[in-house]
């Protein structure tokens, strides 16, 4: 299947994301990263421990990273975080995550938007998360996103597509790609999303936290695939059935002399 | 003199430079992100600078996320 | 973004024309299913297939006007201020080559008239004038509406293309909505239909539209004159013009008349006059493609075919109308801009949709920016408003 994924420059043929976040080991991180076939892996920044090794090691050199700015909680504390990312020398991708709600941890619009305006003043790749609000996506787009990214349901849940409805409308009313992160707990769910015409998923819980995430990783890139193909495909609609055989509505066209075969 | 790591204060003995205090406390320079007094110190450049008196650093780097 | 320019021209004649003579009815039979059309499935329920599927195209049109509109239709009616025209459209009554006795009313005698049309209990006018700066010119559209703005909830014009900042200025007068047709969307067709006067340029008028929504009107109307091209060419057109307006300016009210010409009209023979059939297969066709968009239905159309298209996706019709100027404080025998059909006054109206099933809205909005300066928590409750 000939399908690329433009996103900030770069053509992608995987449209699954990864994280690498919530592993049992790390070490399992490169067979998962080959078993999901993914281009993509996000990582987030903390400051150092004595001994702790960090992530960077664990991920093959072909992937692409994405840090995300987990932990700011207002525009500022985001722009921080991703100049300190850009610095370290892998790339100008950001996944803006700003959160100050530490119990269900949904995203500010607000926060979210002004981070993306300040990022993409400065050349950065702004891929902000958002919860699927119509107006916030507007205002990202307006501030210059790549892309956005709606989440399915509360993050780390694995709930599925709980904002399916709004998802929809996102995908239908903005021409920015739109990429379904948090949420998706089973390929189904990312399979589902792909059908709606979603431009790609993060899955990372889902994958991380199963009993064999390199398995369930596999099982993600499957599905990921066989939604988007169905999406290009063009889905046949379903039928409600049940032929009309009268013609209440359009019967008063037989009084003006209409002639007509299904009247 | 002292400095803040991370917000906490640390003594050293005497002046290093940024790259030998990561490497005397077994951190890989390669793999960090360095901001100093609140200004982002660039990749490969930590061996060129002088630790002051004073100094806050913020170390950080990349961990497990989605 | 896409200009409306540049979609048209992704759809030339020859694309629409292909896509319409290769509809099948079960193709049209699958759009009616969808959620969601594109414009490609508008095409096809423009298709002579979906001529044999009027009945499950009027079911699905039913069924989205109740969803979205409920069993409201909202009533308005035209008051001409001036037929005074410097262009020579060559199906219009004010033709500026016709001899007739022209007329334009003052601001008082425009005030008169209008506090008549309040007395109806209308709520919603529609002001229009000929295409003559020189005497219609926006100061004085704007004079008109802020002085009987006291009487109406809304104010609309249907007049001659003008820039951002006119339509801008209009609004701070107090004018919320604007109707512009851009009569056929074939440009060499258009040339040929008007042969002078400012009209003539086709790019100015077609984005029009824009400009209007842009400098801040809150509600648009567009439309084709049905008749004067191949009925799905401009069909197709006002449709995607409309799903354009309405993926640009989401916050803007993106509506749809349907004026059609009768076979003669004057001395003007209309080059392809549209039958029932296919003016009721518009209509539902518009209503599956647009479902939210209000559909406006004039008095060129008889009282029963109106009363039989409201179920089908008409939300808007007029009453009481007079297509000649004034027309309302004494009768007189100007000359109208186009021939009632439906010559029902506003009580009539209200009664026919009423035995319809349907109520008559008179007063849709309010429009929150001229009211006195109220307390936050009294605002929610004044700024209601009815309607859908």
């Amino acid at each position: 299947m000939d399908d690329v994924f433009e996103l900030g420059g770069i053509a992608l043929t995987s449209r699954l994301f990864i994280g690498t976040g919530k592993y049992s080991a790390d070490a399992l991180i490169p067979d998962v990263c080959a078993a999901s076939g993914a281009q993509v892996i996000t990582v987030a920044m903390r400051r150092v421990e004595k001994g702790s090794e960090g992530i960077v090691g664990h991920i093959p050199e072909h992937m692409r990273l994405l840090p995300n700015t987990s932990g700011a909680r207002t525009a500022q504390e985001a722009v921080r975080l991703a100049r300190l990312a850009r610095a370290a020398g892998c790339g100008n991708w950001i996944k803006i995550e700003v959160i100050s709600d530490s119990r269900y941890l949904l995203p500010d619009g607000y926060e979210t938007a002004k981070a993306v305006e300040l990022l993409v003043k400065e050349d950065f790749v702004a891929l902000p998360y958002i919860n699927p609000d119509l107006y916030v996506a507007r205002d990202c787009a307006q501030a210059g996103a790549a892309a956005i990214m709606p989440l399915g349901a509360p993050i780390g849940t694995n709930r599925g597509l709980r904002t399916k409805e709004m998802i929809g409308i996102l995908i239908e009313e903005m021409t920015l790609p739109v990429i379904v992160d948090a949420g998706i707990g089973r390929p189904s769910q990312a399979c589902e999303a792909m059908e709606m015409g979603a431009a790609a998923c993060l899955v990372n819980t889902a994958i991380a936290s199963a009993d064999t995430p390199v398995h369930m990783a596999e099982a993600f890139r499957d599905a990921v695939r066989a939604g988007r193909m169905a999406f290009l495909a063009g889905l046949g609609a379903e039928r409600s059935g049940g032929a009309r055989a009268s013609s209440p509505l359009t019967g008063f066209l037989h009084a003006l002399g209409g002639e007509h075969a299904d009247l | 003199m002292d400095i803040s790591i991370n917000g906490s204060t640390a003594s050293l003995e005497k002046e290093c430079t940024l790259e030998a205090l990561l490497l005397s406390r077994k951190l890989n320079p390669a793999v960090l992100l360095v901001e100093r007094n609140g200004e982002i110190v660039p990749a490969g450049t930590f061996a060129e600078v002088l630790l002051c008196e004073g100094d806050s650093l913020e170390i950080l780097h990349f961990v497990g996320g989605g | 973004m896409q200009t409306f320019e540049q979609l048209l021209a992704a759809w030339s004649r020859e694309r629409r024309q292909d896509c319409y003579a290769a509809a099948t009815r079960d193709a049209v039979l699958a759009v009616l299913e969808k959620e969601i059309l594109r414009p490609q499935d508008f095409m096809l329920l423009l298709s002579p297939a979906a001529t044999q599927c009027l009945e499950a195209m009027a079911a699905r049109a039913h069924d989205l006007t109740l969803r979205y509109f409920g069993r409201a239709v909202h009533l308005f009616t035209p008051l001409y201020l001036s037929d005074i025209c410097t262009n020579q459209c060559r199906y219009c009554g004010f033709n500026a080559s016709n001899t007739q006795q022209r007329h334009h009313l003052t601001v008082e005698q425009a005030l008169s008239e209008a506090k008549v049309i309040a007395h109806m209990g209308l709520q919603h006018i529609l002001l229009l004038t000929g295409d003559a700066r020189h005497v219609a010119s926006p100061q004085y559209i704007g004079a008109v509406a802020e002085r009987i703005k006291p009487y109406f909830a809304s104010i609309g014009i249907e007049v001659y293309s003008m820039t951002t900042e006119e339509y801008a200025f209009l609004v701070s007068k107090g004018i919320d909505a604007m109707t512009m047709f851009q009569e056929t969307y074939d440009p060499a067709l258009y040339e040929w239909l008007h042969p002078a006067g400012p009209k003539r340029d086709y790019a100015w008028r077609l984005d029009a539209p824009s400009r209007a929504a842009a400098a801040g009107l809150r509600s648009v109307g567009i439309g084709a004159l049905l008749g004067l091209d191949d009925f799905f060419q401009d069909a197709f057109c006002t449709g995607l013009h409309a799903w354009w307006l309405q993926k640009t300016y989401p916050a803007v009210d993106i509506g749809l008349s349907v004026p059609r010409m009768c076979p003669h009209e004057g001395s003007f023979a209309v080059p392809h006059p549209v039958d029932d059939i296919h003016f009721v297969q518009y209509v539902t066709a518009l209503r599956c493609f647009l479902p939210r968009s209000p559909i406006t239905v004039s008095s060129r159309e008889s009282a029963f075919m109106r009363d039989h298209l409201v179920p089908l996706g008409i939300t808007r019709v007029s009453a009481g109308v007079s297509t000649a100027v004034g027309g309302r404080v004494e009768q007189n025998d100007n000359v109208g801009q186009f021939e009632i059909a439906d010559h029902r006054s506003v009580a009539a109206m209200q009664r026919a949709l009423a035995d319809n099933g349907y109520q008559a809205v008179l007063k849709d909005w309010e429009d929150c920016s001229v009211l006195p300066q109220i307390a936050p928590e009294e605002s929610s409750v004044l700024c209601e408003h009815g309607g859908r």
